[in-house]
This record gives C-alpha cells, structure tokens and sequence, in this order.
C-alpha cells in the first residue's frame, strides 16, 4: 500500500466476504430443496432463497468491484483518492440498504414487500436479478453515482493510465445499463428484450472491461512486466470482448417473440465470445512466464491464473456448448443454463475478486506482500477446494441438464417436468454434496485471514 | 505482438470496433421493435392481461418458474401451460384451480405457496398466461412439457 487512501478499500473487501459467506449458505439450502421438495417450507419457500442466492451475489460482486477500484486507483493515478470519507459514507449508505432489502426478502411475503415499498407508483419488482424493490435500485444508482464521482475526480487529478481508464469505462457502463432495471414495458416481450441489456450487456459486456482492468493490474504488480506490452494486451482483449459481446446478445433473443434473424446474428457473434476469455488465459500465463521478478504472494498469482482460466471454462466453453441456436432450442432454460451461470460467474468475477482481496488483503493490514507461510498455504488449500468443487457442481448439473433435455425435450414420448426431476435427482444429491466441500474451500479462505501475522519483506 | 503493432493502434482498434458494433446492436434493436407487433399481438394486451403481469411480478412466480425459457428452473415452464393444461377447453380454469389449491403438501414434493390471490387476480394472471402462450416463440419449445 502506498497512499493511505487506499485503506478504504478493506471494509469493502470484509463485507463482500460476509456476503459471499451468505450466498453459499442460501445455495446450499435452495440444494436441499430441489431433492427434499418441502424442506424449511413455507418459512424459506425456494424463489425467496434464490432472489436472496442471487442478489448477494451481485452485491458482494459490486462490493468486490468497488474495494478493487478504491485499491487500485490512488496506486495507478499516483495520488490520494479524492474523498475516503465519501467512500465509507457510500459503503455503509450501501451495506445497509443491502442488508434491509435481504432482511424484506426473508421476513415478508414478497407481495407485501412490493406493496410495502410503493411497488406500484414504479413497477421494476419480480423479475429474475432485478428482485430488488424499486427503491433499493434507486439507492444503487445514487451510490453508483457518488462513487463515480469519487474515482473520476481522483483520475483527473492524477496520471491516467489505460488500466485506470478501462476501469472507469467499465463501472460507467456497469451504472448506466442498470438504468434500464426501471425500464419495464407491460408487454412482456419488450421487457424480456430489454432485460437483458442489463444482465448480457454486464456480464458479457462491461463487466469484463472491469475484469479485464483488475487482472491487468494485479500482472503488472505480480510479475512486473512493462506496463506497454501489458496495456495493449488488454486493449485488444476487450475490444474483442464487445466487438463479439455486444451483437451476441442475440443468442438470448432466439425463443422470447423477437424475430428469428436473431437466430443468425446471435449464433454468430456469440460463437466468436469465447476468444477475448481464450486470450485472457495466454495473456496470463505469458506474462507470468515473462516475470521479471517473483513475488512472494504465491496465493494471489494462483488466483489471478486461475481467474483466467475458469473464466475460459465456464464462460467460452460451457457458454459456447449451448450458445447456437438449434443446440439452445433444446438446452433453453434447462439445467445446462444453470451449469453454465455457475461455473462463469464464479470463475470470471468471483475468481477475480478474491484475487484481488488476496494481493490486496496483506498489504492493507500493514503485514507486507504476503499474510505469512501458513496464510499462505491456507488460500491455496481454499483456492483448489473452492475450484474443484465448483468444477464439480458444474459437471453434475451438465449430466442433470443432459438427462433433462433428453427425457423431457427429445424422447419420443416426453416425460412431464416434475416427473423428468425426480429422474434426474441422484444428480442433484451430487451437486449438494460438491456444495458442502464449496463451503469447505469458503470457510479456509476466511480462515486464512487470522491464520498468522508474521511479516514478509518484499517489494510493494 | 510485433513491436510495430502500438497500444495507440490497440486502443484505436477498441474504440472503432466498439462504436461500430453498438451502431449495428441499436440498428438490430429498430428492426426488432418494427417487428414485434405481428409477433407479441399486443392488440390483445387488455387492462386486465397488465393487472395479470403485475400479479405475476409482484408474486415472483418467476423465482421458481420458467417463463418462455428464462427464470428459474425449479418448476414447470409457464410460458405454455395454456395449451399444455387445455387451452380454450379448460386452460384458464386448470391455472386458477391449480393455483387457489397450492400448496400440495405432499411430503417430499417442492411446494409452491398459496398466494392468497383475489377472483380478480387469478382472472388476470390467467389472461397473462393465456396472452403469453399465443406469441410467436419460433416455434419453442420443441414440445408441450415445455
Ligand atoms: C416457491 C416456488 C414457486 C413459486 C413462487 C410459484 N410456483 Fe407455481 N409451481 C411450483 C411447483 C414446485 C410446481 C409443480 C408442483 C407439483 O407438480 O406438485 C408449480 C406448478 C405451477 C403450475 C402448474 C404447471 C403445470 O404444468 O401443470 C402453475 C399454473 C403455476 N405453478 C403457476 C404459478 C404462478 C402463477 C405463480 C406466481 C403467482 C407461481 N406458480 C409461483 C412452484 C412455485
Ligand atoms: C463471464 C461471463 C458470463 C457469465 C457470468 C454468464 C452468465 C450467465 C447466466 C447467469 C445465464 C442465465 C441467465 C438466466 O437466468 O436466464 C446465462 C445464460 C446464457 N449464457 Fe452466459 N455467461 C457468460 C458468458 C457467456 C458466453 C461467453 C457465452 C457464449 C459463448 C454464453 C452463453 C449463454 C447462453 C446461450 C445463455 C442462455 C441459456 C439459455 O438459453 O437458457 N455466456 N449466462
Ligand atoms: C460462488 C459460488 C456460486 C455462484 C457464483 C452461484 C451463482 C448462481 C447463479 C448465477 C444462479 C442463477 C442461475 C441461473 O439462472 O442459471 C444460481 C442459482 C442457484 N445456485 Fe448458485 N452459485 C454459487 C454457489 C452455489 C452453491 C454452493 C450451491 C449449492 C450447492 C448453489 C445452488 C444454487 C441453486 C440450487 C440455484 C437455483 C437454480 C434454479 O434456478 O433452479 N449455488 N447460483
Ligand atoms: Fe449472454
């Protein structure tokens, strides 16, 4: 840590850790409840646990995103962020609203949450990741907002960097696509259609700039290669992520009532989206072979590869696998959707977020590059048990979503949906289990934060 | 890279190609919102098919549900139940029983609330569902257990 404006960005990192912790016990129960139908029912029914599954996810991801900025920023404008006080005023502004909104979710029907929360003056409610009531989403703008304006003040007056630019870039496009979250036509066609110009255009849009900028980031301070080589990389990468990520947005456009030229566009253009997330991975591991020093936080560099990595898997290959169209007509909306949403969000973002808390963690508690041996051998425990038990629960749910299709979508006398689950449950018992050992992984990594405090010399 | 290929030239490369492919998404979106009104019938989107959309919503029947594909894969595809249940010789009727008589309460079995809905709201939610069924989905799903 070099300005100590950068401290702000720890309560960001701890509360995402709180939350992720939240989102694994929520999957764990929504697991349960595919194979044991009526467990914790009606306290939890299964849409509550999902909106709560799902929404902790994007907001401990925001959190991530945002201590990340706040961390990285100063260090490459070479200055003070422009206001720490803002930064906390907003974390705590956007703790709290988060917590009051899981809290609505668990201890009100949600139909008297919409009411309760003036649902009808605005109607934005009900519809999948967008759950929030339509004044928590007004509050996520103003804290968006404020923390733009934070980090585009800090660059102004400091040196601009590519990797800062990006960055900016990306969480503006992030702030101002969610604006169409308010945007919700009575047809439901139109609403489907512009849905997803918050929910595709994030995560196979702009949220990848944002990647694209942190991943670049932690390169540069882990293997100290010319800044040049390592900025145009990022260049070409992400231009490729929306030359072939804008236009792929048809591939969600084929069986929703929009016309069937999607059915071209979108096969092709999202065919091609693998290939920024396949350099990803050569970028990585070429700038690591190419290392000019070799830093000591073993932990982080094997999260940054393996963000590249799993981002590849789970978004370009399981993406890919159901992405053109006379594949998606049977795999639409099966457990091959879920396989696919699992392993690329968990190996882009969250991937990328702990990489960034593990470089970052140590050195904004003042213990130097690295927390010690034993922290050290403790996140590398977590990242292998986390890695393999989400490759785990990815290939149970594919053999879950292969099994569906067939029985349900393509035998010659198709079985009913409920009928078709109770076929395929064993599946389900499997990913609960690989689930279990998620949680494992989890609960190592928080560990490793109070594993020991012996200091490392090492370069910053 | 080769050195004679620039960051100036990468950056370049980014900002053309993003801004040429934003125009192509925005002219593909006109084209598509020229198109929908032969494919959604939105003729037939009545007071009471946008009071149905509403219930949907503010139930969040899209937590458990699939709706023409999209939502939540814990529970039946919506987007057909119409048809599936009866269409005009009983599909209204089959979805308004189905939901005043939830939950089964069948040990083991996933449960889906009783939301307490009014005559009014099973109507309308009914009429969304029945509007949903009729628009053109290219032909998905590939068949009726959706
Ligand atoms: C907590 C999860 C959950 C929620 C929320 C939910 N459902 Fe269901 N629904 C189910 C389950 C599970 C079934 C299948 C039950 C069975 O077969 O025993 C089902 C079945 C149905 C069926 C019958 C489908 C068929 O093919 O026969 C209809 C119609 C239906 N739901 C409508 C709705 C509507 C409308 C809403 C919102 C107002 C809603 N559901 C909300 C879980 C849910
Ligand atoms: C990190 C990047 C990505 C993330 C986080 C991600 C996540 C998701 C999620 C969560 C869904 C389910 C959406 C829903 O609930 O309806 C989804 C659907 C889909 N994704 Fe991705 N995705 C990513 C990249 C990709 C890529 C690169 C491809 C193509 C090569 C792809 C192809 C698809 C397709 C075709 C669907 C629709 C599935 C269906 O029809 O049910 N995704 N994605
Ligand atoms: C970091 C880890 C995880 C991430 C990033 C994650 C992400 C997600 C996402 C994006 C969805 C929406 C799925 C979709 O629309 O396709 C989802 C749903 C779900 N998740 Fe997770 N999840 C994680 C861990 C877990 C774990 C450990 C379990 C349990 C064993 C679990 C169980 C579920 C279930 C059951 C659903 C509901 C699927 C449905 O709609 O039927 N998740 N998760
Ligand atoms: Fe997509």
């Amino acid at each position: 840590m070099v300005y100590q404006s950068q401290a702000v960005a720890k309560p960001y990192f701890i509360a995402a850790l709180g939350l992720f912790a939240g989102q694994i016990v929520f999957g764990l129960i929504m697991g349960l409840q595919y194979v044991i139908g009526d467990f914790l029912f009606p306290y939890i029914p299964f849409n509550v646990a999902r909106m709560v599954h799902t929404n902790l996810l994007i907001v401990w991801l925001l959190f991530g995103f945002m201590g990340a900025t706040y961390y990285l920023v100063p260090e490459e404008s070479e200055t003070e962020l422009y206001s720490p006080r803002l930064a906390l005023i907003l974390f705590w502004t956007f703790l709290v609203a988060g917590t009051l909104t899981i809290l609505g979710y668990l201890m009100v029907p949600y139909a008297a949450l919409a009411k309760l929360t003036g649902n009808d003056l605005l109607p934005t409610m009900g519809r999948e990741f967008l759950e929030q009531p339509t004044l928590t989403k007004a509050g996520i703008v103003v804290v968006c907002l404020g923390f733009l304006f934070n980090i585009g003040m800090t660059l102004l007056k400091g040196r601009k960097t590519a990797i800062s630019l990006i960055l900016l870039g990306g969480l503006t496009g992030l702030a101002l696509l969610f604006l169409f979250s308010f945007y919700n036509p009575t047809n439901l066609v139109l609403d489907k259609f512009f849905w997803w110009w918050v929910v595709h255009l994030w995560v196979e849009g702009v949220w990848e700039l944002i990647l694209g900028a942190i991943l670049a980031f932690l390169l540069i301070k882990i293997t100290g290669v010319d800044r040049e080589v390592i900025e145009k990389w990022l260049y070409i990468i992400i231009a490729m992520t929306l030359i072939t990520g804008i236009v792929g947005t048809g591939h969600h456009y084929f069986w929703i009532g929009t016309p069937e030229f999607w059915q071209w566009w979108g096969s092709i253009f999202s065919a091609l989206e693998p290939v920024p997330f396949f350099m990803m991975v050569v970028f990585a591991f070429n700038m690591v072979n190419r290392r000019r020093r070799n830093h000591p936080n073993k932990a982080a560099t094997l999260w940054a590869l393996g963000t590249a990595v799993m981002a590849f898997l789970g978004a370009g290959v399981w993406g890919f696998m159901h992405t053109l169209s006379p594949v998606n007509y049977y795999t639409h909306g099966t457990q091959i959707t879920a396989a696919h949403g699992h392993l690329s969000f968990f190996g882009a973002y969250v991937m990328i977020v702990l990489a960034m808390i593990s470089y970052a963690m140590p050195l904004l508690r003042g213990h130097g590059a690295t927390s010690g041996e034993r922290s050290q051998r403790l996140e590398m425990l977590s990242f292998w048990l986390m890695t393999i038990s989400m490759i785990a629960i990815t290939l149970f749910l594919t053999g879950a979503g292969i099994l569906q299709v067939f029985l349900q979508r393509m035998a010659s006398a198709p079985m009913p949906f409920m009928d078709t689950q109770s076929q395929i449950a064993l599946f389900y018992w499997l990913r609960e289990g690989a689930g279990v050992f998620f949680l494992v992984g989890l609960v190592l990594y928080l560990a490793s934060f109070f594993a020991d405090r012996e200091r490392v010399a090492a370069p910053v | 890279m080769k050195e004679k290929f620039t960051k100036t030239m990468a950056r370049n490369i980014f900002l053309g190609g993003s801004l040429f492919f934003i125009l192509l998404f925005l002219a593909l979106t006109v084209g598509t919102v020229r198109a929908l009104p032969q494919r959604d019938h939105r003729e037939n989107i009545t007071p009471i098919v946008a009071l149905g959309k509403r219930v949907w919503e503010d139930n969040n029947c899209i937590g458990c549900h699939t709706l023409l594909g999209e939502g939540a894969y814990f529970a039946p595809e919506l987007g057909n139940v119409y048809t599936r249940r009866g269409g005009a010789n009983g599909g209204k009727e089959f979805i308004k029983g189905w939901i005043q008589s939830m939950p089964s309460g069948v040990t083991g079995r996933r449960q889906m609330p009783n939301f307490k809905l009014s005559e009014q709201e099973l109507d309308a939610v009914a009429e969304f569902l029945k509007w949903t069924s009729e628009i053109n989905s290219a032909k998905w799903p590939p068949n009726i257990e959706g």
